[in-house]
């Protein structure tokens, strides 16, 4: 199964890098950049309201699975599949161990993706920043809802994971584990997933 | 004398009269005439009259009757009533319909009244005649299921229930018809007289499949939501299909000679008729929404405008002869979003429910004629016939389920296993369509009794076998769920809210969780627990996702959905929407609630609190105008308050039920005392008091988007029954936390200091009490709002009434005696049932 996603994701890599500005020679050599040159042409991207957050996803050390820290300036293609391989769908057959790996990866990806500052918690001003981002396409007023949202899902999580607070006392930001215990509820391993269909991948992945 | 005798007696017979009399369906095509009442009036008068004759006819009438010109509206009227009697008395004991579909309820009630009219050889009362059921009942059921479909998971599962219900359909009607067919030829069965044509007909009757008694355990059980919305889906858009087919072979069997080229122009005909419908019902939605745009200032007929506009794209698509079940739901599919967004609040609800009930009547009325036919007709039992039609009507759908799921599932993200489709194939209940479209064949068809026993024979088969079954046996081979773990959920809500419930539907939204579950008083209530973070999460991921897509050019589900958004919110909201600001969701939802909590917690205040002319009160009477400017603040008040996550009301999710009233109700009280309280209290503490929870850079306070002027100045006149307040709130911790030592109320500084806690405290006690009170209640919501002797009552009696009362009442000795017994007061709700 793996290995036929990865082909596929290999196609899919070829696919675009051919269709897109940047070329390769062969798939391990090619690099690329980190200030989004390559990235920057890809038009599609243009209207995603957390463009940027989705590049700077590709190269987030965090996101390659070798317990590193920081962010590269460029990527190869190994590092691109590694990115590729967090919209893996799920097999049918797994157990609940394997599922809630699973679940748990996708979750960290998306934990990543609010923590800009490698921390490990996502504090108010992080989690404000990606509410803006967000919304970043609905308009003027949107600024001052994302904080209001921001700041009412924050409250949220402080009341369900910590519990009622003394005065005084701070909710510093939400660590992975609130993370995971917030979202309990959201099926994110059905859903964060991308088909690679059309996918005759012997064929072009020659 | 004389004449009330008279009178009573005239009562009777026309109840007799409504109960029997024949054709009052044929009344209703010409409702001009009534040639079979008056007929039917001498037919009971003789021996009635006779033995009470008519007093004298030449004077002036002082007291006349002139039933014949009320017959029809009074008899529809009262069949109608007396459906909706069945209706309430299955629900006065809940537990039956848990166990027993409300279908087969209705069936019995049917079977019982048909009974009693066989008993006295009374002709069934032709009701259903084609024009009746085409033209009233059907667009009314598919509206209502095409208006509450969700529309989002309906969108993610778009091409499975399409799948299902467009070649589903034909391959259970032709499979069934063939296979019939065959049965036919055999000369032992003695019904070698149906040709293939009405084999055909007659099985695509039967494979009209009925969501509504599925529906209702497949939410009870809270199966996955995938396999809800496949069921959902399907059993709508099969509709569509069924209907066209049986036009097409009612055409065709009509033929008798069937040539090559009426094959080819059947099916070219199957998709103009589809297609066509689905171009009418875009075009209306689209016009409809655009007509909304502009009933700003006339909301009293903004519902009607979606009625009309709805039954005109039916209307019209059954004047062209193309499917007008598709244009109706695709014209309600269509339209739901942008309507509910332009039009008010209440024609909101007002729509939801007219649509409910017009729904759920006609769908009643027709199982209730079922069972009273079945009694009443004459059947033409044929046993090869009708058993092997139930057959091959369980084994086509079978079959066609396996089939057809391996050749959907490569494409399915998460395909279905055999449970599931299990499950799919053994709800494949016949209901209310399929009767109907049997029982309005035309008299050319020549095995026409034939077909309706067996469709009635298949229809109760399977409403009562497997209806019944269904539940256990779902249950038992533990179908796939949604993921929430009942237990915790129920933990959790016993922790927040106070009260074990009975959970009986959980189903997962991107933006929270929705629980459906009997109160104490048996109602059903649903409530969404919204989680903003869920929300927010869930829109990174799929923003995320559709830029992955968008990186690697694949083109799927998040992709087309993207695309789509940006051209609605582009294009056409701007048309569509009155005030058009592309919002996404999680932004319309916020707004939306806060809005409206904004709003009820205002209309409640300026009830509740008259008497004292406080600022807060004569801003509450301008209310609308300072809502718009105000929600910003209002909503930093209420997201304190909204205790820990947020409750509403759910509107559409649950098929067969509507937004509960009395939910919102309990709710609204359990928020507005604890609004009025953290509004005084915001008032009275200023900023300080409220943010400790977040680490903020310094010098940047959440609170500085509070105007100040609006509550500083309700803090200025209200600084006396601030204290007040206090100190209740102060006095309401003794109970529970009585190792405490007595706080004095006068003691200021002191509940300055500790007032956060205390509310922290305080609310817990508090939701846990209102809910209690709430749901002991929800048998009138009117006793709320009127009687409030719960402990929300108690506040604001007690925070509001008059400050002077206030003061007596809770100095502190009397407010320790005091307390305790309102605990009592409010601790078995259930002793005092409303009145």
């Amino acid at each position: 199964m793996t290995i036929i996603t990865e082909l596929c994701l290999r196609r899919q890599a070829f696919h675009w890098s051919r269709s897109e500005s940047f070329t390769i020679v062969s798939n391990s050599s090619a690099k690329m950049k980190k200030p989004y040159d390559d990235f920057k042409t890809i038009q599609d991207l243009e209207s995603n309201p957390i463009r940027s957050q989705i590049i700077e996803a590709f190269f987030d050390r965090r996101n390659f699975q070798k317990d590193e820290v920081g962010s590269v300036d460029e990527i190869g293609f190994e590092e691109f599949l590694t990115v590729m391989s967090y919209f893996r769908a799920p097999s049918h057959h797994i157990t609940e161990e394997q599922r809630e790996e699973i679940r748990r990866a996708k979750l960290r990806f998306l934990f990543n993706m609010h923590d800009t500052d490698n921390d490990g918690t996502i504090t108010l001003d992080e989690y404000r920043h990606v509410v803006e981002e967000l919304l970043s396409r609905s308009g003027a007023l949107g600024r001052e809802t994302a904080k209001g949202i921001a700041d009412a899902a924050m409250l949220e999580v402080a009341s369900i994971s910590v519990g009622p607070m003394a005065p005084g006392e701070v909710y510093e930001g939400i660590t992975f584990e609130h993370f995971l215990k917030i979202l309990q509820g959201l099926e994110i391993e059905t859903r964060m997933n991308i088909r690679f269909l059309n996918m005759d991948t012997t064929v072009l992945c020659k | 004398m004389d004449y009330i005798f008279y009178l009573a007696i005239f009562k009777v017979l026309m109840l007799c009269d409504i109960l029997f009399t024949p054709g009052y369906g044929e009344n209703l095509d010409i409702p001009l005439k009534h040639p079979d009442t008056s007929s039917d009036l001498s037919t009971w008068s003789p021996n009635e009259h006779g033995a009470h004759p008519d007093p004298d006819k030449s004077r002036l009438p002082i007291f006349s009757v002139n039933y014949p010109r009320i017959q029809i509206p009074f008899e529809i009227t009262l069949w109608v009533l007396l459906a909706s009697f069945a209706k309430i008395g299955f629900h006065v004991y809940h537990k039956i319909t848990v166990w027993v579909p409300e279908s087969c309820l209705l069936i019995s009630i049917g079977l019982i009244v048909g009974g009693i009219m066989h008993s006295v050889h009374e002709e069934p009362p032709a009701v259903l005649t084609s024009n009746v059921f085409f033209l009233y009942m059907l667009p009314s059921i598919v509206f209502d299921s095409g208006y509450f479909m969700p529309t989002r998971p309906f969108f993610e599962n778009f091409g499975t229930v399409l799948w299902f219900a467009v070649v589903g359909t034909l391959w259970n009607s032709i499979g069934i018809g063939i296979s019939l067919y065959a049965i036919c030829q055999i000369e032992v069965f003695g019904v070698q007289d149906i040709n293939l044509q009405e084999n055909l007909l007659y099985a695509s009757i039967i494979s009209a499949v009925e969501p509504v008694a599925v529906l209702t355990v497949f939410e009870d059980i809270s199966i996955h939501e995938q396999l809800y919305i496949v069921v959902f889906g399907e059993c709508l858009f099969n509709d569509a299909v069924t209907v066209v087919l049986y036009n097409l072979f009612n055409h065709v069997a009509e033929l008798r000679v069937v040539e090559a080229g009426d094959v080819f122009l059947g099916i070219a005909s199957f998709f103009v008729v589809g297609l066509g419908g689905l171009l009418f019902g875009l075009l209306f939605g689209f016009v409809a929404s655009f007509t909304t745009r502009f009933t700003g200032k006339v909301k009293e007929i903004e519902p009607l405008i979606i009625f009309l506009y709805s039954y005109l794209s039916y209307l019209i698509a059954e004047l062209f002869a193309i499917s007008s079940i598709m244009a109706i739901v695709t014209c309600a599919l269509t339209m739901k979003y942008y309507v509910e967004e332009n039009v008010s609040q209440r024609s909101c609800t007002t729509i939801r429910h007219v649509i409910k009930m017009v729904g759920s009547v006609s769908e009643t009325l027709i199982f209730f004629f079922l069972g009273v036919v079945t009694i009443t007709t004459e059947h033409e039992w044929n046993w090869a016939y009708i058993l092997f039609s139930i057959l091959f009507a369980l084994l086509w759908r079978g079959l066609g389920i396996l089939v057809l799921t391996q050749i959907i599932n490569p494409f399915r993200t998460i395909p279905f296993n055999y449970k599931d489709q299990f499950g799919l194939a053994y709800g494949g209940l016949r209901g209310a369509v399929s009767f109907a479209l049997a029982f309005t064949l035309p008299d050319s068809i020549g095995p026409k009794k034939l077909f309706i026993t067996g469709t009635i024979v298949i229809i109760i088969f399977t409403v009562f076998i497997q209806g019944i079954t269904i539940r256990p046996l779902l249950k038992l081979m533990n179908v796939r769920k949604t993921n929430r773990n009942l237990e915790t959920i129920n933990v959790e809500i016993h922790k927040r809210v106070g009260f074990t419930v009975d959970i009986i539907y959980v189903s997962i939204l991107n933006y929270g969780l929705i629980l459906t579950f009997f109160s104490n008083a048996g109602l059903k209530i649903i409530i969404i627990i919204l989680n903003y973070n869920n929300c927010l999460v869930f829109q990174l991921m799929e923003h995320t996702v559709a830029g992955i897509e968008d990186l690697c050019g694949q083109w799927s589900h998040y992709y087309w959905k993207d695309k789509f958004m940006k051209f609605n919110n582009q294009i056409i909201r701007k048309i569509l929407i009155r005030d058009n600001r592309p919002e996404s969701s999680i932004v319309a939802l916020y707004k939306k609630l806060e809005l409206q909590n904004a709003m009820e917690i205002l209309d409640s205040m300026s009830g509740d609190i008259s008497s004292p002319p406080s600022p807060i009160s004569s801003h509450a009477s301008k209310s609308k105008k300072i809502l718009a400017s105000d929600v910003k603040n209002m909503h930093e008040l209420l997201s304190k308050n909204m205790y820990k996550s947020r409750q509403r009301t759910m509107s559409h999710t649950n098929k067969h039920s509507l937004p509960n009233d009395v939910t919102a109700k309990e709710i609204l009280i359990r928020r507005h005392t604890s609004l009025r309280r953290s509004l005084r209290a915001e008032s009275f503490h200023g900023p300080k008091t409220s943010q400790k929870f977040f680490s903020l850079p310094t010098g940047q306070s959440l609170n500085s988007r509070l105007t100040p002027g609006r509550f500083a100045s309700a803090g200025d006149d209200d600084a006396e029954s601030e204290m007040d307040y206090a100190s209740i709130r102060s006095t309401f911790r003794h109970p529970q936390r009585s190792m405490i030592p007595l706080r004095r109320p006068g003691n200021l500084k002191k509940v300055h200091s500790s007032v956060n806690v205390v509310d922290e405290e305080n609310e817990k006690q508090r939701i846990y009490r209102s809910s209690r009170s709430g749901s002991s209640f929800t048998g009138s919501a009117h006793q709320i709002t009127h009687q409030p002797h719960s402990f929300s009552g108690n506040i604001s009696n007690k925070g509001h009434g008059s400050d002077s009362k206030e003061q007596k009442s809770f100095s502190p000795p009397n407010a320790l005696k005091h307390e305790p017994q309102n605990n009592s007061d409010v601790q078995y709700p259930l002793l005092r049932r409303p009145q």
